[in-house]
């Protein structure tokens, strides 16, 4: 059966495709169609021919074949040090093998591809940091993820997710509508509470431009309340853009591509719109790359940059807290050991380590902060990173993979976890589920609003 | 047949080498893409510059990043072997009287003494470097038969150096292997795992700007290899 009902190398275009291939539970149908679904061996090797140059391919030829990457790897270190598991091993047997083979490479050999790269590796581009010869095996993996989506061998999960944002620019069945609606309906609950709070939405050459996660539409609404409250506290000159609002990028985890494009270029053109002097995204790591890191190549900016300067909200409240625009009660500072998640996506690979160690320095009480070990560019995945969280299909692998966090958590001696990333968030909040080991996690925001000094003039009244 | 090796073999080796590593430099960077590849290269060369240069001397300092502090073993194994390496074939005096004849050009000349320790030192570390190979699982599973054969083309100059320095049996015999297999290792940089000897700059540059535009270093953070 070259291609099958629901697992094909279409990608899905319309709301009715995304239905259909929800109906199929768990992907239970799809995954035994894609043991039957042919490999277009040609295509395969003509768009290897076509993008993989000189970086990848000396990537792959001057791999010593040294090891030094393994203990790099969270992965291999918790997998008992499976050799199978050196990232090095990993690309080799995989996409140097289908390069070596000119795409001649079968069905098998496609599954268990698939398998190694959403499950053996989180594309947290650690291992190119240990690398002496500074090979990124992450970014191979996030370049033979686009191989095998092309292919029709991509977990269904985020076959779905990717067709999300190719029908709603958003990585779930949010409409621009539901945005603007929900936005407006959780500022409504806390005005009383905030007189005066607004959501400010489409207004020409503000200060700021956020975007969000549309799961923060969808499940955590109290969390675009809180974005809004601190701009208000901060008394920022702030909007959203009623399209273009979505930040993050299913598709980036996918490999599909043009699916990425379409949805980065949503924001900015939200951005060219609306003219802001800054964007800033929600307390999201993928996002974040997807958008800020990443989006202007997929859109075929020859500078690397959006069109308005994009910070991550740590940057933001950074800023808010050093100039005073946010200011803490001491008195409600965090008293108890704490730790930090770093995010792989915007500390590794975006540098942003000074502005979450400057939030700790004004919200947690001298002596109490922890860090991990290690921490900052080189601390591990959560474990959850690269779409690992959200695919079924690998749950047990995922769950073998949270212990690495889980140990590093219990290490510190810390209950509270601050973790400002989406991902990060999940996976903590599943590795206490699994684990059980008695901790909390939590986004800065509703942490930063409980010891905010108010000012006077945004009190209540009584 | 000294003559000959020392003669047209040279030139033919010393050519294909230099020819080689430059063509081979040149296509690195030509098939560079600041969109497949995702870094802006051309547009913020300074960033670039620096993420470059950062990239490339920290890894080239014993102990100078995480990664070689991480495992100490290999990185005494690593910088045993590539020191002598990189400065035996260019600044033992045997070396350095033949350039003079053939190119009329010399280097810095090394103490013979301390020279025979870097080469000893080569050839102990190499033979570690097969010991990984065959010891540790997570090595074992990836080396092929073609790593020793690169790990034997990169050491045969030393061992009959050394069978010629301390004149075991024939000693011209060894300096004719001598010569013929430090051709052959000339050779077979361009074309084998061992343009690494280029390319590892090359490569390392290509991350380090990677970290110094798009990665943090335009937000002004240096990447703490």
């Amino acid at each position: 059966m070259p291609e099958g009902k629901f697992c094909n190398k279409k990608p899905i275009d319309t709301a009715e495709g995304i239905n259909e291939l929800l109906s199929d539970t768990s992907g239970n149908n799809y995954y035994q169609e894609m043991k039957e679904l042919d490999i277009d061996s040609d295509l395969l090797w003509k768009t290897i021919q076509n993008t993989c140059k000189s970086r990848t391919k000396t990537w792959l030829e001057i791999c010593a074949h040294c090891g030094m990457c393994a203990e790099s790897c969270f992965l291999y270190q918790v997998n008992g040090r499976d050799p199978k598991q050196v990232p090095a091993y990993k690309i080799q047997s995989t996409l140097g093998e289908i390069i070596k083979r000119k795409g001649k490479v079968d069905n098998q050999f496609m599954r268990d591809t698939m398998e190694t790269a959403w499950s053996k590796c989180t594309c947290c581009n650690r291992c190119g940091t240990y690398c002496p010869h500074g090979i990124d095996t992450g970014i191979m993996f996030s370049y033979l993820r686009g191989l095998l989506y092309q292919q029709g061998f991509v977990p269904w999960e985020l076959k779905i997710g990717a067709g999300m944002h190719r029908v709603y620019r958003a990585q779930m069945d949010v409409t621009d509508e539901d945005f603007v609606d929900t936005f407006e309906w959780m500022v409504e609950e806390y005005e009383d509470d905030y007189p005066g709070l607004t959501v400010p939405v489409d207004v020409e050459n503000a200060d700021i431009m956020y975007t969000v996660n549309a799961r923060e539409v969808k499940h955590y609404p109290e969390d675009l309340a809180e974005a809004a409250i601190l701009f208000h506290m901060a008394g920022e000159n702030w909007t959203v853009p009623s399209k273009g609002w979505e930040q993050t990028s299913l598709a980036m985890f996918a490999g599909d591509w043009a699916a990425c494009k379409m949805q980065v270029e949503s924001v900015y053109e939200a951005m060219e719109r609306l003219k802001p002097a800054r964007m800033i995204g929600t307390e999201c790591g993928h996002a974040h790359r997807a958008t800020v890191i990443e989006g202007p190549y997929w859109a075929g900016r020859k500078n690397g940059q959006p069109p308005a300067e994009s910070i991550h909200y740590v940057e933001w409240l950074a800023e808010a807290l050093n100039t005073g625009k946010l200011k803490i009660d001491p008195s409600k500072r965090i008293k108890e050991l704490v730790t930090l998640q770093d995010s792989c996506n915007y500390i590794r690979n975006h540098g942003l380590k000074k502005a979450t160690r400057d939030i700790i320095k004004h919200i947690v009480e001298p002596g109490y902060f922890v860090e991990m070990s290690p921490n900052k560019e080189h601390n591990y995945c959560c474990g959850g990173g690269g779409g690992f969280n959200g695919i079924g299909l690998f749950r047990k692998q995922r769950n073998i993979a949270l212990l690495t966090k889980r140990d590093q958590i219990l290490a510190t001696g810390a209950k509270l976890v601050l973790a400002p990333c989406h991902n990060c968030w999940d996976a903590i909040r599943d590795l206490e589920e699994e684990y059980e080991i008695g901790i909390r996690w939590s986004f800065l925001k509703p942490i930063v609003i409980k010891m905010l000094v108010i000012p006077e003039h945004l009190k209540p009244e009584e | 047949m000294h003559d000959l090796l020392t003669g047209l073999f040279f030139w033919i080796a010393l050519g294909v080498f230099l020819i080689g590593v430059l063509a081979r430099l040149i296509m690195y960077f030509r098939g560079l893409s600041w969109q497949l590849d995702r870094v802006a290269y051309t547009s913020h060369p300074g960033a670039g510059f620096k993420g470059a240069v950062r990239s490339i001397y920290k890894w080239l300092i014993p102990f100078g990043t995480y990664g070689w502090r991480t495992q100490p073993f290999i990185t005494i194994v690593f910088f045993g072997f590539h020191i002598g390496a990189v400065l035996i074939p260019l600044f033992l005096l045997g070396h350095n009287l033949f350039l003079q004849e053939k190119l009329g050009i010399s280097f810095f000349t090394l103490n013979p003494c301390f020279a025979d320790i870097l080469t000893w030192t080569v050839v102990i570390s190499a033979f570690f470097l097969i010991l990984r190979r065959l010891v540790l699982p997570e090595v074992r599973i990836m080396t092929t038969l073609y790593d020793y054969f690169i790990l034997g083309v990169a050491i045969a100059p030393f061992v009959t150096g050394l069978f010629a320095r301390y004149q075991v049996g024939d000693y011209s015999f060894w300096l004719n292997m001598h010569i013929f297999c430090g051709e052959i290792l000339l050779i077979a940089i361009p074309f084998t795992k061992l343009s690494h000897v280029f390319l590892f700059f090359a490569s390392r540059a290509q991350l380090g700007m990677d970290f110094g535009i798009k990665r943090g270093g335009m937000k002004g953070t240096k990447m703490a290899w």
